[in-house]
């Protein structure tokens, strides 16, 4: 299986928890979905496992969203496909705080 | 030389305020962690420089932080509060049954004996305890699985494990509170646990005298006596004389026995504070004026401590966590509020003084006695 790396922004509170700056880029190998994506997210930094989505069911949390070519991607099966434009790096998925609080 | 520091949690951030220990002057640091709510921040007795602290956000989940250095540099730890087997169900506040949910960490305990065991009360209300630093948790599922739990129900904060009150002469017994079921004893280090409820009345749940279902708000104690327990209810100031075998109503001459915090002082068993509330409805002090109450016979006679304290239009409320005290000769107390204040007295309650104005609504306050 061929190995991609995949551009990732998080939003300002998780990159200061991951002592990250902007944009990550991970190796993603397979497919790329965000299932795969957000492995490779918590592999590399574990201390936002439970940030992005539970523990134990992968359920997302209902206040995180995943951006894409501008579409909002959250509600798809975590198992299919990114956009194209994504699994070849051209454009970073966007993982956002949503528009709650105010 | 000795001094103190101060560890406050707000909505918005963590705060660590030190002075040394004529506590006239302060440094404040912060925030830390800005924008996430700060529930509580503890450190251990044992080595003052290792911190506990529960990190929060309704975006983000749950982060639990430590830090070896007395809060200069911080690492998360583990935050995987998974329920010990299928939680089941409790009640909602419709009075149906509702499935167990981590929501967030209230409390740190960390313990008297070990820099690396720590207990921790949960939303949905559970206790947890990690032996490793936090790095990782397990419930002590005797408490949740006691046959009441599933009758169990939120207060209007949710429903919450706040309190844990552990025994400095006996290490397989502790106290802990949930609202809004009650206080619970173990005397096996968490493995089975006994409602301790007798005496409480509570006039919202139909069974006024039940054995559990009630809002208890805080339990303290002091070290010299570990039988001896007071707590502050929905309603009501309680002491027990017995562990809390038997509770009985020490409000006295109180203008409100409504309140969030109780506290006793570091070197006077039997000098307690609380901080009275208007209602359950109004949480802000009665009129206008914020007063803290001090008892020095174990309650019933109180006395308003006023120096140095606003006593027109406030009307900030004091949470169960924001209240403690330093073990310096002269021994201070502490309060923080939902205006942002964080108040010192230097002299038992007789004068206050703030030390910040401005932070956000304060969650908890600890301090650390430092030589």
């Amino acid at each position: 299986m061929s190995t991609r790396i995949i551009r990732v922004v998080l939003p300002s509170p998780l990159r200061a928890l991951a002592h990250v700056g902007g944009e990550i880029a991970l190796d993603v190998t397979g497919d790329v979905t965000l299932r795969t994506v957000l492995d490779a997210i918590e592999a590399r930094h574990p201390m936002l496992r439970g940030t992005m989505r539970d523990h134990s069911t992968k359920q997302r949390r209902a206040f995180v969203r995943f951006f894409a070519t501008e579409r909002d991607l959250s509600h798809q099966s975590p198992d299919e496909p990114l956009p194209a434009t994504v699994a070849d790096g051209t454009e970073p998925l966007l993982v956002v705080g949503a528009m709650a609080g105010g | 030389m000795s001094g103190v520091r101060v560890l406050v949690g707000t909505r918005k951030g963590a705060f660590v305020l030190t002075s040394d220990g004529a506590r006239k002057t302060w440094k404040v640091d912060g925030p830390h962690f800005p924008g996430w709510e700060m529930y509580h921040i503890k450190g251990s007795p044992v080595d003052p420089d290792r911190l506990y602290a529960s990190q929060s956000s309704g975006w983000f989940g749950q982060v639990i932080q430590r830090s070896d250095d007395g809060g200069k540099s911080w690492n998360p730890v583990d935050n995987n509060f998974a329920y010990d087997g299928v939680p089941g169900t409790h009640m909602w506040y419709d009075g149906t049954p509702h499935p167990w949910e981590f929501k967030r960490v209230w409390h740190l305990e960390p313990s008297l004996t070990d820099r690396d065991t720590v207990f921790a009360g949960v939303e949905d209300a559970a206790l947890f305890k990690s032996t490793d630093g936090g790095a990782s948790w397990n419930e002590l599922s005797g408490l949740r699985k006691h046959g009441s739990g599933a009758h169990w129900e939120p207060g209007a904060g949710g429903m919450c494990l706040h309190t844990i009150v552990l025994d400095p002469t006996n290490a397989n017994r502790m106290f802990i509170a949930i609202s809004a079921a009650g206080a619970f004893r173990t005397d096996d280090g968490g493995v089975t646990w006994t409602p301790i409820n007798k005496g409480l009345r509570s006039a919202q749940i139909p069974d006024q005298d039940a054995e559990v279902g009630h809002c208890v708000h805080r339990i303290a104690m002091h070290a010299s006596n570990p039988q001896r327990l007071y707590m502050q209810k929905h309603w009501d100031v309680m002491r027990s004389d017995d562990g809390g075998d038997n509770w009985h109503e020490v409000s006295g001459n109180l203008p409100t026995d409504f309140g969030f915090p109780i506290d006793v002082h570091a070197h006077e068993p039997e000098t307690i504070y609380v901080v009275p509330i208007t209602s359950d409805a109004h949480h802000f002090p009665p009129d206008g004026k914020l007063r803290v109450y001090r008892s020095r016979t174990g309650g019933n006679e109180w006395e308003a401590l006023t120096n140095g304290l606003p006593q027109q239009d406030c009307y900030v409320n004091v949470l169960r966590d924001a209240m403690a005290v330093d073990t310096l000769d002269s021994c201070g107390i502490y309060f923080g509020t939902t205006g942002g204040q964080v108040y010192v007295s230097s002299d038992s309650g007789d004068n206050w003084t703030p030390i910040v104005h401005d932070l956000p609504a304060v969650l908890s306050v600890e301090v650390q006695t430092l030589s």
